[in-house]
Parts: structure tokens; C-alpha cells; sequence
């Protein structure tokens, strides 16, 4: 296939950004997207020009890296995928592919389409865990029986990869969805009851404080979201909220 | 400098109950004066990082990806292995000491091994504690599955991502002390070298990848958690950034490198299908509890498939053989990655490969699923329950046991595996080879330690599956933190290390010099050029079977590539900002040096074992014909090398190994 990329070119977080075109030739369809990228950046290098940075590490779906709004969709136009998981199958010959980084407040771009997510760091730092010392004095752990449901439950909940795509392709850039992930895992597991109040309770203060927006059931976080986490964990963390508020 | 591998006295049971008993312990006030690095927060990196902050320690986190969760790591699939004998099947600490000694082919070290097998069963306690979702039996209790090599179901996991869920939880236990202010995380680091004074090693140079910044960061020691150096082969199944810098780094400043050549090419990845390729992808062994491997019996099959006429499911089952339950009746496609990844290459070499490149084999799940499906029947009381209800059924169980493997494959592929046998072949996954440690983890330089998959010392010639995890987390939450201490002890009137130093200086000196060639010199190649030019010759004659000549000459191919990437490479952009480039650029220089030192390693082990086949070395007759021969008498040591300049230079020392609790036997999985 031979292509048109318009690609969100930006130096530095300071720089201003602008779109540019580049073509590739001779892509496979067999290539993942990412693939398809290391073609363009070798081509860029080597005719001297600088390669197109973008995040990425495993290239298996599962670090939560790699990002870009392909064809303004979050990790592009399949479905339960990231970037890295795409395939050029999924496009014609001939076709334009605008390519641009993550886009929210909370998110700002790096270089070229490479984001910081550390606001989503700083969340979990907020109480993202549960306070056990690891110290190896722990009780056996078949002393703590766990129904096989709700250990599957939080089993979905904790398969969140912390891609933000599901703040990407939030029009109020909500990371309701993350959160409620996170929430919802420790939340669903007797080990994470002691400090549950306290937990939700800083998360979603640390979450407004990095400005993200609310959530309006728009649900288009759940659409993107390439591990399907789902919009109950969203009405999870409300509980867990309403009711850490409640208790006081 | 003699090997002393320090390892404790008296009987193997009661080494390390012992050691702990009697090592020095730094006073609780007395921690908050000691500063340590840890470079990497994977499995080993993380829980080693939060173990420390949670003693008491300062600790000072590195990671090149922008968050701890993003490591390696998370990528591991089949799960984890303990010997806590929950189902009841004969497991034992003593048991799984035999089968690790054993699977790595003799070449690990006991009383590591040991230790290893004595603290498993705490890590499923302490994650549980912290809220790792393991799958569950229906009353509530943790699930099993076996893996290969062995004979008990000892593996605990959480579906096919066994590795997030162990990453996410030393993550959290990490946020913890980070959010308490004792931990200091450094994302977007990349460590560059270290510092030594005194002979110890008391800080590194890392490089702000947001700024391109030189930093000089001090500690009282350092700990190296970095993984493992498969990346030497361009495609593996690593992720992208895997690399070699750190461990290479230290080892030219004293460390010595150990079984470099110990690498393990794993049996079940997506076979590879063009140049342009990145990398392979794993599907997790685990696969193959239910999978049945096969090729066809007959060569002119196997021409068919190759050419698109035949499908596999036009195969009759006489037709088909499934080669691994014909030769090794008793571990049949449960044997070791070793055995399974050369019997694929076997069939394959002989021309039964079954896609294009004649690089692949089928993994087949049609009997399982009718299995499956019988039982499932007979659970919900349906009589006579026709073919399709049967498929259905069975389909469900396999959808829930692998569904996600499952998905990924298809996703990759194009093809639904439910329906039609997967394809798989063998690829570089793990490296058992590392910096040489000793008991108490630390390198040959004093107050530099190695953890996880960058050190050597518990997997051998060959690692068994669920063990790499086991050892990341073992040798963070539950070694190091005692035998640091024992170090430790020793500096706490050290007071702060100050960063102002000549030694400082001068390290960050070399490292500035290097940047500056990069950005200035005037090439004509990509970095990547030079990355699948030394894969290539690494895979051609250093992968799976190797034999003198072939190794003698990638030796001089890869100082050839070597020679002509310090004249040739090419990285744009500037040293002041984001330049994944020139990171690159530093990793591959430092991949042609291992590269070497692999190869001479793979040389002087004249010795077919674990996942190593030396083609001069090989069972001629007796039961075993044909098979990998292991030479004892010459080569039960571990290969420490010596940094002198040039890789080739490298001076060998060897640490005789020790066997007084199991008996050196020719493995057999027949
Ligand atoms: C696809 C796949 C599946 C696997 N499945 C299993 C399995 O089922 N069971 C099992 O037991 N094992 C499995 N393994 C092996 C296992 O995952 C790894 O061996 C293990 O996770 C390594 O952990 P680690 O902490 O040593 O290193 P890693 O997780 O690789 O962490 C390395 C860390 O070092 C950092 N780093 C590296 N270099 C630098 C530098 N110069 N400066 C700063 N930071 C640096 C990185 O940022 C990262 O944080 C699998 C491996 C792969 C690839
Ligand atoms: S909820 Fe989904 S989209 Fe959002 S960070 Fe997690 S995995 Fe990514
Ligand atoms: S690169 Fe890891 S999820 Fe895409």
C-alpha cells in the first residue's frame, strides 16, 4: 500500500505544533501500525530529517505505552486494541492517515506524539494501593477465601493497562473510567475494605485537582478502551464515593 | 580476582535460616541516613525498591519508561510458581528446588536455588495481601496450573496476565512509599553508568530522556534490576526498549558477566512473517497443558500446507505427527522450553514446517475442546449431545482458560485459532546468563547489586516457565533486603556521598563524550541497520545450535559490524531533548559488545546443554540418541568474564558448581 501521513509534529512542550505530510510506499498489510511508523522514521533518518517520536514499549497490548489518535480515534479504528495491536489491514491503499497525540489538558504533549500521563501516576500515589507491609509476615493465603466472582470481577477491573485512551476520547477528557478501574479492583477484594473510604476519597481529589473533567455518561471512554473496562466500574467508584462521604 | 561465591556453610535445609539469624541489622534510625539506587522497577526492581523504603532506607528509583507499571514485566503471561501444595500433589520446597536444578541442566547454583524455593510460597501470600487477583477455585481458594518440566501444578496465575497483576501490585506497594516521600521515582531515566569510589560503587549518571540532562545521582550502594539482554537478537519477544546498557555498563567497570550465551528460545511464539518485523510476540506456555503439537507425518503434507493447497484440518490423524508425545512419551508437550523449541527446529529443518517459510508447527486445541466439551455434557446432564453441542461447550472452557491468548493471536494473524491449529515456532524470550552475583546478590564490585533477570544465578542453562517471576519478586521483596542490610551496616556513620567528586567528574565525563559522537559524527546508517545486521548473525550462528566454526566467525562478524557502526551510524536531532535515536544508538553500541562476548562464551562452552546445542556434542547411542549431550566433568562451572577491553579480550573465571544435594543425572523427559 502506499500512504499519506499527516502527523502532529510538535519540538517540545513549549513549541507550537503543527500537521505534516509525509508518504510511505510499499507497506504490508501484515504490518502493525507501529510497524508501519519504524518504516516512515527510517525513511526520515535516512534522509536526515528527524523521526517522528511516539511512545511504545512491548508491542503486545499489554504496557499501556504506546497512544496516538489515529483518524481521530484513540488507538485507531479497531476496537479493543491499542496502537501497537493494530493492524494496516484495517486500511485501503491510497489512504490519508492523520495521526496526533493524546489530546487533554491533563495530558500535555512531550514531543511530536508523545504525552505525559503523570497525572495519572500522582492518582494511584494518592491511594491507588492497599497499606500492606511487604515485609513477607503475611498470612497464608488460602486463610482468605475469595468467591471465584468476585475475584474475577476485580480480576477485569485491574486489566486496565493506564493507556488513557478513555481520557483521550472523552469530550470533558473524564479518567473517571481509570479510576473507577482502580477503585472498583480493591473495592470488589476483602484485603482492600479496611482503608476503602479513605481510598476513593483521595483519588478522586488527587483526579480534580490534575484537571480532568467530569463524567457524562457519554460512554465513549468504554467504546475506546482497548481492555473493555466497563462503565459499571465508573458506577462503582460512585458508590464507593457516595458512601465514603456518607460514613464521613 | 577469585570467585567467592559466599555461600553459607552447613546443610542446604538450614542455609538461609541460618544466614538471617546471624548477618549484622542496621538500626531502624540508622536507615534513614542510607541512601540506595535501584535502577529498574520491574517485578525484581519494584518490590525491592518498596521492601527498602518500607525498612527504612532512602530509595532512589530509575526507570527509562515514564511509569514502573510500564516494565517488562507486565508482559509475562502463564503465571507463577510456588511450592505451597495446595492440590495436595506432592509439592514440596524440596521438590521444586529438584525440578529448577534439574530444568536449568545443572548449571544453577544450589543454594540459590535453595533459597529460591523457600521463599515462593510467601510471595503468593504477601501479593494476595496486597491485592492481586489470582484466579480462584470455585470454594474460594487460589487456582493451579502445571507448566512444563514438571510434574505438579504449582503455578499460580491471574488469566494470561499473570505479569501485570505481579507488576501492578509491587507498583502499588511502590506508590505507597513514593506517596510517603520514600521512595524518589525517576521516570524517563536511563541509567548510564556508575560511579565508584573507593572500590565501591557509590553512584550513577543517568540521562533525563524528557531533557536530555546529565544527572549525578549518590548512594551508599546500587542495585541493578534492569532484565534481560535478549534484544541482542533485534527480534525477540522483549519489548522494544529491553536492553543490555546498565548491565554492560557495570561490567566494564568491574562486574563480571556471567554464562552470557545461556539463553532460552521459547517453543510457542507467532512465527515470524517479514523483514519489516519488530518483534515476536509469546503465546504463553501455558498453551500447551491443552494444546497438542503436530506436523504432518508425511513430507508431501507438508509441501501441500506450505503451498496453500492443504488445510490442516484436511490431515487425518494418522496422518499426523505429533512428535513430542512420540518421543518423549512421560512429559509429552509438557516437556521443557529447551526440548520443545528443538524439536520444533528439528521437524522444521527437515521440512515438515507448516506455513510459508516453513517455520512453524501446529498447536492444536481440537481435543482439548472435545474433551472439554464430553465433560462439560456430562456436568449439565446432557445426553447424547450432538458434535456441535459438544464443540460448544468445550469451546467455552477453552475460551475462559486462553481466550485472551486466544484473541491476541487472532489479532496478529488473521486467523481464528478455535477453528484452525495456531502456528508457532521458537524465539529468543529470556536470558539466564547475567551479571554474576553471589549469595548475597552483589557483583564483583562492592556495593553493586544485581537482581531479577539481569543477574545469572538461578535458572542455569535453562529457565522452566513461571520461575522468572518468582525470582524477580523473591530476590526483591524477600533476599536483598536482609543481605543489603548486612552490608549496610557497615556505613552508617558514612554520612552523605557527596556528588562533586573526581570520580563523579570523570564517569560523567566518558558519558558526555559518547553522547557527543553520537549526535556529531557524520554516518551514513540507521541505528536500526546495525541492530538486525548483528540479529541476524546472532540467530544465524549463535541461536538455537552452534557449533565452533560458525561461533568462531560470528565473533569476527560482529566486530566487523561493530567497527562499522562507530564509523557509519547515524542519529539525528540534538543531545538537549527527547532523541529516542541516539537512546537507541547508546543500546546497540552496547549490544555489539555483548554480542561478542556471547558468542566467545557460546565457543568455549564446548557442551550441549539446556536450551544450548552444541553440535559437536550429542548423544550417540543408548536411549537417548540424538539428544543434547551435557558435559559434567568439563563444564559444571559457571563462565564468569572479566572485562579487558575488547570482548574478545575478556579473561574467563570460573566458579566451580557444587552439587551435594542432588544428584548430577542426564535429564530425561522420556
Ligand atoms: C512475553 C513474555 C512472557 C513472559 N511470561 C512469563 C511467565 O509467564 N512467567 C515467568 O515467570 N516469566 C515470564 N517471562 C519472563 C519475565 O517476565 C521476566 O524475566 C521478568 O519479568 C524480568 O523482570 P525484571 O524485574 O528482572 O526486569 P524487567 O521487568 O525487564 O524490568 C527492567 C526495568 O529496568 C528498567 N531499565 C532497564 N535499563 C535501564 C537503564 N539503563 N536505566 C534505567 N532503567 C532501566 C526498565 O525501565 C524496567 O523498569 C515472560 C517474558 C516475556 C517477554
Ligand atoms: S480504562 Fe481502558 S482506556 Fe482507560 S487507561 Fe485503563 S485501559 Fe486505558
Ligand atoms: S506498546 Fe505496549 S501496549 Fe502498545
Amino acid at each position: 500500500m502506499n500512504l499519506t501521513l499527516r502527523i502532529w509534529r510538535q519540538k517540545d512542550s513549549s513549541a507550537k505544533g503543527k500537521m505534516v505530510d509525509y508518504k510511505v510506499t510499499d507497506i504490508s498489510e501484515h504490518m502493525s501500525f507501529l510497524e508501519m511508523m519504524d518504516v516512515l522514521n527510517e525513511q526520515l533518518v535516512n534522509s536526515g530529517e528527524e523521526p517522528v517520536a511516539f511512545d511504545h514499549d512491548c508491542r503486545e497490548g499489554i504496557c499501556g505505552m504506546c497512544s496516538l489518535y489515529i483518524n481521530g480515534e484513540a488507538h485507531g479504528p479497531d476496537r479493543g486494541i491499542t496502537t501497537c495491536q493494530l493492524h494496516m489491514r484495517m486500511f485501503k491503499d491510497g489512504d490519508t492517515i492523520t495521526i496526533e497525540p493524546w489530546r487533554a489538558a491533563a495530558f500535555p504533549v512531550i514531543k511530536d506524539l508523545i504525552v505525559d500521563r503523570m497525572a495519572f501516576e500522582r492518582i494511584q500515589q494518592a491511594g491507588g494501593y492497599i497499606s500492606v507491609n511487604t515485609s513477607g509476615n503475611t498470612q497464608d493465603a488460602n486463610s482468605l477465601p475469595i468467591s471465584k466472582h468476585a475475584a474475577d470481577e476485580a480480576m477485569d477491573a485491574a486489566t486496565c493497562i493506564g493507556c488513557g485512551a478513555c481520557v483521550a476520547s472523552c469530550k470533558n477528557s473524564s479518567a473517571m473510567l481509570f479510576v473507577g478501574a482502580k477503585v472498583s479492583q480493591y473495592a470488589l477484594l476483602p484485603q482492600g475494605q479496611v482503608e476503602a473510604a479513605d481510598r476513593v476519597r483521595n483519588m478522586v481529589a488527587q483526579m480534580d485537582l490534575e484537571g480532568f473533567g467530569n463524567c457524562t455518561n457519554t460512554g465513549a471512554c468504554e467504546v475506546e478502551c482497548p481492555k473493555g473496562i466497563s462503565l459499571d466500574n465508573i458506577a462503582r467508584m460512585n458508590r464507593e464515593f457516595l458512601k465514603a462521604n456518607v460514613k464521613g | 580476582m577469585a570467585l567467592d561465591s559466599k555461600v553459607p556453610e552447613g546443610p542446604i535445609k538450614d542455609k538461609w535460616t541460618n544466614y538471617k539469624n546471624k548477618i549484622n541489622l542496621v538500626n531502624p534510625a540508622n536507615k534513614r541516613h542510607i541512601d540506595i539506587i535501584v535502577v529498574g522497577t520491574g517485578l525484581a526492581g519494584g518490590s525491592a525498591a518498596a521492601t527498602l523504603a518500607e525498612l527504612g532506607y532512602n530509595v532512589k528509583a530509575f526507570a527509562y519508561q515514564d511509569s514502573p507499571r510500564r516494565a517488562h514485566s507486565i508482559a509475562a503471561q502463564g503465571g507463577i510458581n510456588a511450592a505451597k501444595n495446595y492440590q495436595g500433589d506432592g509439592d514440596s520446597n524440596y521438590r521444586l528446588f529438584y525440578d529448577t536444578v534439574k530444568g536449568g541442566d545443572y548449571r544453577s547454583r544450589e543454594a540459590n536455588v535453595h533459597r529460591l524455593a523457600e521463599v515462593s510460597g510467601n510471595i503468593i501470600d504477601q501479593c494476595v495481601a496486597q491485592g492481586v487477583p489470582f484466579a480462584r477455585d470455585y470454594g474460594g481458594l487460589l487456582d493451579n496450573r502445571s507448566f512444563g518440566g514438571v510434574l505438579v501444578s504449582r503455578t499460580f496465575y491471574a488469566k494470561g496476565q499473570t505479569g501485570q497483576q505481579l507488576l501492578l501490585g509491587a507498583y502499588s506497594a511502590m506508590n505507597r512509599q513514593i506517596a510517603r516521600g520514600k521512595i524518589e521515582m525517576f521516570n524517563r531515566h536511563e541509567m548510564l553508568d556508575v560511579v565508584k569510589i573507593g572500590g565501591k560503587a557509590r553512584g550513577i549518571i543517568a540521562r533525563n530522556l524528557i531533557t536530555g540532562e546529565i544527572e549525578r545521582h549518590s548512594a551508599h550502594a546500587v542495585v541493578i534490576a534492569t532484565g534481560g539482554y535478549g534484544n541482542v537478537y533485534f527480534l525477540s519477544t522483549n519489548a522494544m526498549g529491553s536492553n543490555a546498557t546498565a548491565a554492560w555498563k557495570i561490567h566494564k567497570k568491574g562486574a563480571y558477566f556471567a554464562n552470557p550465551c545461556f539463553t532460552q528460545i521459547h517453543p510457542t511464539c507467532i512465527p515470524r512473517s517479514g523483514d519489516y518485523q519488530s518483534k515476536l510476540t509469546l503465546m504463553s506456555e501455558s498453551l500447551r497443558n491443552d494444546g497438542r503439537i503436530w506436523v504432518p507425518a508425511k513430507l508431501e503434507d507438508a509441501k501441500a500446507i506450505q503451498q496453500g493447497k492443504l488445510k490442516p484440518t484436511d490431515i487425518a490423524e494418522a496422518d499426523r505427527d505429533y512428535y513430542l508425545e512420540r518421543r518423549y512419551p512421560a512429559f509429552g508437550n509438557l516437556v521443557p522450553r529447551d526440548v520443545a523449541s528443538r524439536a520444533a527446529k528439528e521437524r522444521c529443518d527437515a521440512g515438515y514446517g507448516v506455513n510459508a517459510t516453513g517455520e512453524a508447527v501446529y498447536l492444536d486445541f481440537a481435543s482439548a475442546i472435545e474433551r472439554y466439551g464430553i465433560e462439560q455434557a456430562k456436568i449439565h446432564n446432557i445426553s447424547n449431545p450432538s458434535a456441535d453441542k459438544i464443540y460448544e461447550l468445550g469451546q467455552k472452557i477453552v475460551e475462559a482458560k486462553y481466550g485472551n491468548l486466544f484473541q491476541m493471536y487472532e489479532k496478529i494473524v488473521d486467523e481464528n485459532p478455535y477453528k484452525t491449529p495456531m502456528m508457532i515456532y521458537p524465539a529468543t524470550h529470556y536470558t539466564m546468563g547475567g551479571i554474576w552475583v553471589d549469595y548475597n546478590l552483589m557483583t564483583t564490585v562492592e556495593g553493586l547489586y544485581c537482581i531479577g533477570e539481569a543477574n545469572f544465578s538461578d535458572h542455569g542453562a535453562n529457565r522452566l516457565g513461571a520461575s522468572a517471576l518468582m525470582q524477580g519478586l523473591a530476590d526483591g521483596y524477600f533476599v536483598l533486603p536482609y543481605t543489603i542490610g548486612d552490608y549496610l551496616s557497615h556505613d552508617i556513620r558514612t554520612g552523605k556521598i557527596p556528588t562533586d567528586t573526581p570520580e563523579f567528574d570523570e564517569v560523567e565525563k566518558e558519558v558526555k563524550d559518547r553522547i557527543d559522537f553520537f549526535i556529531n559524527n557524520k554516518g551514513t546508517k540507521s541505528v536500526d541497520y546495525f541492530h538486525k545486521k548483528l540479529g541476524k548473525v546472532m540467530w544465524d550462528k549463535v541461536g538455537m545450535s552452534r557449533n565452533a566454526q560458525g561461533l568462531t566467525e560470528a565473533m569476527a562478524e560482529i566486530k566487523a559490524i561493530r567497527e562499522e557502526f562507530w564509523k557509519e551510524v547515524k542519529v539525528p536531532g540534538s543531545a538537549n531533548e527527547l532523541n529516542p535515536e541516539l537512546e537507541k544508538a547508546g543500546r546497540v553500541a552496547d549490544f555489539l559488545e555483548l554480542g561478542e562476548l556471547f558468542a566467545k562464551d557460546a565457543l568455549n562452552r564446548a557442551e550441549s546443554c539446556g536450551g544450548h546445542f552444541r553440535e559437536e556434542s550429542v548423544e550417540l547411542d543408548g536411549e537417548q540418541k540424538g539428544e543434547a549431550k551435557r558435559d559434567d566433568v568439563n563444564f559444571a562451572y559457571v563462565a564468569a568474564w572479566e572485562y579487558k577491553g575488547e570482548p574478545a579480550d575478556a579473561v574467563l573465571h570460573k566458579e566451580e558448581l557444587e552439587f551435594k544435594d542432588i544428584e548430577l543425572k542426564q535429564r530425561s523427559y522420556k
